[in-house]
């Protein structure tokens, strides 16, 4: 069966759920290899190869944490061109997907970003993705070249398929443009004891009607109680209510939870387009005309600052 | 800058899963809004900076660079040729490269993503196809001595990066808002240069562009039901016990 290049999003060697799940779609397409870029490969080849990864390829180094994104253009299109993948894919962040471009042009490759499902077909993998702020549902497929394609969280529930892998530590030119743009400093952002925004279950996110950034702490007591992660529109990120990176929304973060709670959001076409693909969606407002009354499957028009304390008081009741 | 759709109009795809531009207005992509910006912000301190905006797509993207020429850009280039129409990201970036080319270039500033494909990707394409450094969505920037410096709001990280001219800069929604053109600045617009190229002027064959030159291919294209209205109620003192009962019902208690 074919190899499938799958690169990893991981932290000192802490794999992201986004990268189990790209192995287990890798799968359905052939044989998973991984590409690990940086430190941490002990840890994560054990991650890696419960998730089905055959081969580990790890290549650590300087470059890849000195430099932006270019690094690792270097080494997985030499990978790619050695290997002769039927596949390679990406994670849809700003860097999995700037590197994803950077690959296909040099490859001479088609490019399908922000996946949302991957499957087997004919003339190779078949994707699916949302368009026109998921108003649309759109299936396509690479014409040219080793497809690459990057695919968005939670896009397959991570499945584990134990292997023993092999490691190779495969050699890489870093060329001039790996060294074009220096990274001066990094600062990881803080993990708190809430899930990932774009990995969660459930996100609880605030917006305008939370009406200040003290008030957002009844909103992380809501995502507490149902082990959600907090979001907010970007209304309560430019007042400075919460930090940008919980902002929900097109120019934000793409969430598709099972379960997504908006308090406080109108529901603005930006905001929409930005969770519009959640399973589940509930929403608490003052106004019965706002438009995320739309979009969900359980509304409640009334002063969140009633609704959801005596939300979380009846969870905690249920569960007692 | 793009000519997009208006983002908060029903947009539809015609039945080769091209977006349907004839079905809505178009305007500038409001991303590309704040490259604009911030390319009158560095002109500002520069007497001899040069603000050229360039755009491809048909006739009516002409009113893309009308904006940014009303918000205070010097020039304009329009790309405009039939054979482009379809491009993938791929034709697109070439195009566009080839004319940053022929126009001489420094800095060549852009917005995050459009707001109709939003892929986020021709930035750093256009760096890979120039040879020069990508240095991409950038909520802060500074141009000094030969280098770009900036903060970049990464996937798990802020990252201060920095490269040296010439090179290609993204700016994301958060660099600062984007003014509105005067009066003044909408009559002086008339009257700025815009220069339209085609294919030929920039050595690009018919076959490399458009539907012919695109690496992938959509093969459907469908409307989402609409979501089934929910259930919303008033809350008369039990709505947030109901919410909590529906969540239950739905096992997420």
């Amino acid at each position: 069966m074919a190899e499938i290049l799958v690169l990893v999003d991981h932290v000192d060697g802490a794999v992201r759920k986004p990268t189990l799940e790209l192995l287990t779609l890798a799968r359905r397409l052939g044989e998973p290899s991984a590409l690990l870029l940086g430190s941490g490969a002990d840890s994560a080849t054990e991650v890696l190869a419960r998730y089905g990864a055959r081969k580990v390829y790890v290549v650590d180094a300087p470059e890849v944490d000195e430099y932006l994104v270019t690094p690792a253009v270097d080494a997985l299109t030499q990978l790619a061109e050695r290997t002769g993948p039927a596949a390679i894919l990406l994670p849809s962040g700003s860097d999995g997907k700037e590197i994803a471009a950077r690959v296909a042009l040099r490859l001479g490759s088609g490019l399908i970003t922000d996946a949302v499902d991957v499957t087997a077909g004919p003339e190779g993998p078949v994707t699916e993705q949302s368009a026109f702020a998921a108003t649309y549902q759109v299936t396509a497929h690479v014409t040219q070249g080793v497809p690459v394609i990057t695919v968005k969280p939670n896009a397959a529930v991570p499945e584990p398929a134990p292997v023993e892998p092999v490691v190779e530590k495969p050699d890489v030119t870093f060329g001039p443009a790996s060294h074009a743009v220096r990274v001066l400093s990094r600062t990881p952002r803080e993990r708190g004891e809430r899930p990932e925004l774009t990995e969660a279950d459930i996100v609880v996110s605030g917006g305008r009607g939370v009406n200040g950034a003290e008030n957002f702490a009844l909103i992380e007591r809501v995502a507490d109680a149902l082990g959600a992660a907090v979001g907010a529109s970007r209304a309560a990120v430019d007042a400075g209510w919460y930090p940008h990176s919980h902002q929900v929304g097109q120019t934000g973060t793409q969430v598709s939870p099972q379960l997504y709670l908006a308090a406080g959001i109108s529901g603005a076409i930006q905001h929409r387009a930005g969770m519009q693909t959640s399973k589940t969606i509930v929403a608490v407002n003052k106004d019965a005309d706002a438009p995320i009354f739309e979009l969900a499957d359980h509304g409640v028009v009334g002063d969140l600052f009633t609704v959801l304390p005596q939300l979380v008081e009846e969870i905690e009741r249920r569960r007692s | 800058m793009k000519h997009v759709p208006d983002a908060t109009a029903d947009r539809t795809f015609t039945e080769d899963g091209t977006t349907d531009r004839a079905s809505v207005d178009s305007l500038l992509s409001e991303l590309d809004e704040y490259a604009v910006e911030q390319a009158l912000r560095l002109a500002e301190s520069d007497a001899d900076a040069e603000i050229c905006c360039l755009t491809v797509g048909p006739e009516d993207a002409r009113d893309a660079l009308r904006k940014a020429l009303a918000m205070g850009g010097d020039a304009a280039v329009h790309v405009s040729d039939e054979d482009i129409e379809g491009s993938d990201v791929f034709g697109t970036s070439l195009v566009l490269a080839k004319a940053i080319e022929r126009h001489g270039f420094d800095l060549v500033l852009c917005g995050m993503a459009s707001t109709d494909g939003t892929m986020g990707v021709l930035p750093a394409l256009l760096a890979e196809r120039l040879g020069v450094p990508a240095v991409t969505h950038l909520e802060e920037l500074a141009v000094e001595n030969g280098t770009v410096t900036g903060r970049r709001e990464g996937d798990g990280a802020t990252v201060r990066i920095q490269g040296a001219l010439p090179a290609v800069v993204s700016v994301t929604d958060r660099s600062g808002d984007a003014r509105y053109p005067s009066f003044k600045g909408i009559m002086a617009a008339k009257k700025k240069p815009v220069e339209t190229l085609g294919l030929s002027d920039l050595g690009i064959e018919a076959a490399e562009v458009g539907r012919a030159g695109a690496r992938s291919a959509v093969d459907t294209a469908t409307r989402r039901p609409p979501r089934t209205k929910g259930e919303i109620v008033a809350d008369e003192g039990t709505g947030g016990i109901g919410l909590a009962a529906f969540l239950t019902a739905k096992k997420f208690v």
